[in-house]
């Protein structure tokens, strides 16, 4: 960090030249700032816009609406504590007091010499291996707050993360380009995701046949958006390829952000190259000749591994000019069909409303990560104006045994809407928290006897934006059609108290609100105000009904997918555990407010006065 | 049975509200008719003799004395009306909220560039009411049945809603009467 | 091309292909509140004021298309609703001392307000603490009663050709910044551009102006915002 301004100019306007100067690399130039400075500070923000020839309050837009980047130095190790609901369960509390004590400072501070800064981030998608951590890129799991001495001893003698790794996780964690100590965890293999897969195959049979066959077989197949939406992946790409434009693009959005969530990493650890031949086949359909992978922050530590899995399948021909995998496999390509397609991988930096498509296709562009106004609709006008297809990891890996097997043996799995299998990630109080890849219409019950869930209370079913799911509906179907998830399934034991749970989910939404609309920026602060003061005693029943109301508005009046789901917390367990408020809140028959607290308000004052209040005799 | 009795406070307001009653002209008359005040600044009683169907609250509160005030109204009263921006929202003096007290009475008495305090500290004593940490608009206090807007309210509006009140008919207010200002 | 026909509240609407709900709806005389909307700017859709329910779901009729044959509810108790939640929230979220600012009875929240019959908010104010900017000779920056709705923003870019103005930070501390390291004085903003004019609440003001027009003779002193779109439907 010993960089003069000089330095700082060259090497900013290095940074910017190698993406070109273009103004919709703006994400990836600010995280090389950041990377390379550990901040981007106004001066780097004026540099760059000037650079990249746009106004620095456009910089500074973009770098103050993502969590991993910030105008403020931080230390040359920036530890994330994940603080999801499972991690807090797990005990990522005592974590972050342990690195605060190690560190001598609070969390969201830096130490004095600079190396060190302790902070807090949302789910980075490793609640079966609770709690864990994120120490710049790398990932440290199965934390104990004993082991917070150890870890920056090791940061201070090596200055290098990677050392942490004492033995690296199962399958490629193991890849000398992740060498991490993450854990697939798979526990259940099915016939589609985690199944056998030559690289290539399935470009060639979708090759040898038309861009409209090979959309025709993805809707015979009948395969739905495994992000969560189900939105019909076929009728997408349609819409896509009818689109007016020469160019277009396919984005697979990797920025599994939904609290629970990490089946995409799993995916994406073992199984690269049959999401990259899905989106290769996606933009064969569709007619692109660019592919983006929007890979969330959290997962950088990926980044290399499938930068390399991405370069071997240039060399291959799998990608780039020309296309056709017949000099490896001697196919029967007909050469007409041979296209022109690439992907780059986008990182993200920190912002779950990027999963949202329209939000990520703002980031893909350099910009802050607002979704944008509908219509025009991706299909129709998307990345940088293109016709733009973006499809679930999953999804894509799906089209690949689509197109290998058939539609109809890909329509004859699962259940009658929702064909195929799920690929759930499923943590909390379970014996067995992983990866499972199960057909369409498994029970909840099902799904928690595989996990060894014993004395279940609640199930969240499709992470904070889906549904608490009570005991009685564990008999109900894990579908598109019942209960609908993007992957997270987290399991709740009788010993957990609910309702901090739902209050967690409305920080997480509060936090992570791109504060667009009204609705969502204030109405979640206003539902999670009222929910505090139930949880507190001090709710009426008033209150109860005010949490519906406003929940209501909430979710009909927000402008995208995070604000139109962000009440759910609140208003499935309204729903399913109605009593669990009910028995908190008081009738009110005085008219006095509960929620007043006089010796609160007088606290200050007695403190500078130097007396106790007369009016009020408060102990 | 007797008249209905009606009370009112001046909390932490500037008497702005309590002139807008006054102001509603020779319709004062009609009120006296129509109603016994009972604890208020316009009669000076200063305590509850009885219990009231409406209470009038103007100001929202700012110190301990506001507070006690407001609850005893509630405890007394049917019916709490705020009346005025401040007793709905806190008002100007609501503007000290989000700055610490200490901060505050630093500048009001200490710092503040008219200011001439040769004991170098803020008043301080027991007939001093202590302030709260905020200005807290009265529904925070106590459950407000009705809230009549305006800086002060159109002694029109007034007029109005305690007629409503009174006659027990809904209140629908004219667009020319609902202002904040 | 063809008229495209659609029901407002069962009134029937015509309207021209590739219009929004509101434009229509503004031709034919039927006002549907809005705030962040502004002639001349690009729709923006994030205040969500103009809600309506099209064929039973909510939509922002700033940006919401028109297509033959939808119904559009403008008026029914739940829409309402939602408007005055919305603006309720707008009035808690940030601190708006109406009795002194030199917008109000020309205020477009005050009089969404008014129209709404709102008498007071029914949430609690949030307070929240945020910054002036008087820095400029000619106009000031007041934060607490910014609403987020970006015409600033839209019109600094767009019209001004400037980009003075661009949100920051993101969720509840979401705010207006300008370009310049801190203040407007160090930014290109001059008082007539566009941008100074189009703000609906008194976040953004001339200095020296005050309180210019009497009570009384305000711009929604006696007649509802959208009265104007109203009577042309009534004139024609």
């Amino acid at each position: 960090m010993t960089t003069t301004p000089k330095d700082l100019k060259k090497e900013i306007a290095d940074i910017c030249k190698a993406c070109g100067n273009d103004r919709s690399r703006l994400m990836d130039i600010v995280r090389d700032v950041q990377e390379k400075f550990g901040c981007v500070s106004d001066e780097a923000i004026n540099l760059i816009a000037s650079e990249v020839s746009v106004h620095r309050v456009e910089v500074e837009s973009v770098v103050s609406f993502y969590a991993f980047l910030s105008k403020d130095q931080k230390g040359n190790f920036v530890i994330r504590v994940c603080d999801d609901i499972i991690d807090r369960q797990a005990g990522s509390d005592s974590i972050i007091s342990a690195f605060e004590k190690e560190l001598g400072i609070n969390c969201g501070e830096t130490t004095a010499d600079g190396k060190f800064t302790l902070e807090k981030t949302p789910c980075i998608g490793m609640c079966d291996q609770a709690p864990a951590i994120m120490i710049n890129d790398e990932i440290v799991t199965n934390l104990t707050a004993d082991k917070a001495g150890q870890i920056i001893s090791t940061l201070k003698e090596s200055g290098d993360p990677k050392k942490l790794v004492a033995e690296p996780g199962d399958g490629n964690n193991g890849n000398p380009l992740v060498n991490s100590m993450v854990m697939n965890n798979i526990h259940q293999k099915g016939e589609i995701v985690f199944s056998e897969y030559v690289s290539g195959a399935a470009l060639k049979e979708a090759l040898s046949s038309s861009p409209k066959e090979v959309i025709r077989n993805v809707k015979a197949a009948s395969l739905r958006g495994r992000g969560g939406a189900g939105f019909p992946t076929g009728m997408k790409w349609d819409f896509t390829r009818a689109a007016e434009g020469d160019k277009k693009a396919i984005i697979c959005n990797a920025d599994e952000g939904e609290p629970g969530t990490f089946k995409d990493r799993a995916i994406l650890t073992e199984c690269p190259d049959m999401v990259f031949e899905g989106m290769t086949i996606a933009g064969y359909a569709i007619g692109a000749d660019t592919g983006i992978l929007y890979l969330r922050g959290e997962y950088a530590y990926l980044r290399k591994f499938l930068e390399e899995k991405l370069a071997k399948r240039r060399e291959n021909g799998l990608l780039g000019k020309n296309i056709s995998p017949k000099k490896r496999l001697g196919g029967l390509l007909k050469s007409k069909s041979a296209f022109d397609f690439d992907i780059r991988i986008q990182m993200g930096a920190g912002a779950y409303v990027c999963g949202e498509e329209t939000a990520l296709i703002s980031s893909c562009e350099g910009s802050r990560g607002d979704p944008k106004t509908r219509p025009p609709f991706p299909a129709q006008k998307g990345y940088l104006g293109l016709p733009t297809c973006v499809n679930n990891v999953e999804t894509l890996a799906c089209v690949v045994k689509i197109i290998e097997k058939g539609a109809a043996w890909f329509a004859a799995r699962g259940s009658a809407g929702s064909k195929g299998t799920k690929v759930l990630s499923i943590s909390g109080d379970c014996e067995k928290p992983g990866v499972y890849e199960l057909p369409f219409g498994t029970t909840v019950s099902e799904v928690l006897e595989k996990t060894g869930a014993k004395d279940t209370a609640a199930v969240q079913m499709g992470g904070p934006s889906g549904t608490l799911v009570a005991a009685n509906d564990f008999g109900r179907k894990i579908c598109y059609d019942d209960l609908a998830t993007g992957g997270s399934i987290m399991v709740f034991s009788r010993d957990r108290n609910l309702l901090e749970v739902v209050d967690y989910f409305m920080e997480f939404f509060i936090e992570e609100s791109c504060g667009y609309c009204t609705p969502c920026r204030v109405g979640n602060v206003l539902l999670k105000d009222t929910l505090e003061k139930i949880i507190n005693g001090k709710g009426l029943t008033t209150d109860i009904s005010n949490l519906e109301s406003l929940g209501k508005t909430v979710k009909l009046a927000s402008r995208c997918g995070l604000g139109q789901t962000s009440a759910n917390p609140i208003l499935t367990s309204l729903q399913n555990f109605r009593t669990l408020y009910e028995n908190l809140v008081k009738t009110d028959e005085t008219g006095m407010n509960p929620s007043f607290d006089i010796s609160k308000a007088l606290k200050d004052s007695e403190k500078i006065a130097e007396r106790k209040s007369v009016v009020y005799t408060t102990e | 049975m007797g008249k209905p009795k009606v009370a009112t406070a001046s909390l932490a307001g500037c008497f702005g509200c309590h002139m807008s009653l006054l102001d509603i002209d020779d319709k004062i008359l009609k009120l006296v008719e129509l109603v016994e005040f009972n604890k208020s600044p316009v009669d000076d009683i200063k305590k509850f003799t009885e219990r009231c169907a409406v209470g009038l609250i103007e100001g929202g509160c700012a110190n301990e004395e506001n507070a006690h005030n407001l609850q005893d109204f509630r405890r007394n009263c049917d019916i709490l009306i705020s009346v005025g921006d401040c007793a709905i929202m806190g008002g100007i003096p609501a503007m000290r909220n989000g700055i610490p007290l200490q901060e505050c009475l630093q500048k009001a008495y200490l710092e503040g560039p008219t200011i001439y305090n040769p004991t170098g500290k803020a008043p301080n004593g027991p007939d001093i009411p202590l302030l709260l940490d905020k200005v807290y608009p009265c529904s925070e206090i106590v459950k407000m049945d009705y809230h009549l807007p305006g800086c002060p309210p159109p002694a029109e509006t007034l007029w109005q809603a305690l007629v409503a009140l009174l006659t027990d008919k809904p209140l629908d207010l004219p667009y020319e009467l609902i202002k904040y200002d | 091309m063809a008229d495209i026909t659609f029901k407002i509240d069962n009134v029937d609407i015509k309207g021209k292909p590739g219009q929004t709900i509101m434009e229509a709806a503004d031709a034919a005389g039927i006002y549907i509140p809005r705030l962040c909307t502004y002639e001349g700017l690009q729709p923006h859709g994030s205040c969500r004021v103009c809600t309506v329910f099209v064929n039973g779901r909510a939509q922002a009729a700033c940006t919401q298309p028109i297509a033959e044959g939808i119904t559009v509810d403008n008026s029914s108790e739940e829409v309402q609703q939602i408007r005055k939640d919305i603006i309720e929230m707008l009035f808690v979220e940030g601190n708006h001392y109406c009795m002194f600012c030199e917008k109000s009875g020309n205020c477009e929240l005050q009089a969404l307000a008014y129209r709404l019959g709102v008498l007071a908010p029914k949430y609690p104010y949030l307070f929240p603490k945020r910054d002036i900017d008087a820095s400029h000779k000619d106009i000031f920056i007041d934060r607490n009663r910014c609403v987020l709705c970006g015409r600033c923003v839209r019109a600094s870019q767009d019209i001004d050709g400037k980009n003075v103005f661009e949100f920051v930070d993101r969720g509840p501390d979401k705010r207006v910044a300008v370009n310049s390291e801190a203040k407007l004085s160090d930014t290109e903003i001059d008082v007539t551009d566009k941008a100074v004019e189009v703000c609906p609440v008194g976040a953004l003001l001339k200095k020296r102006v005050g309180y210019a027009v009497p009570i009384g003779e305000r711009l929604y002193d006696n007649k509802p915002i959208g009265s104007e779109i109203e009577n042309k439907n009534q004139s024609s």
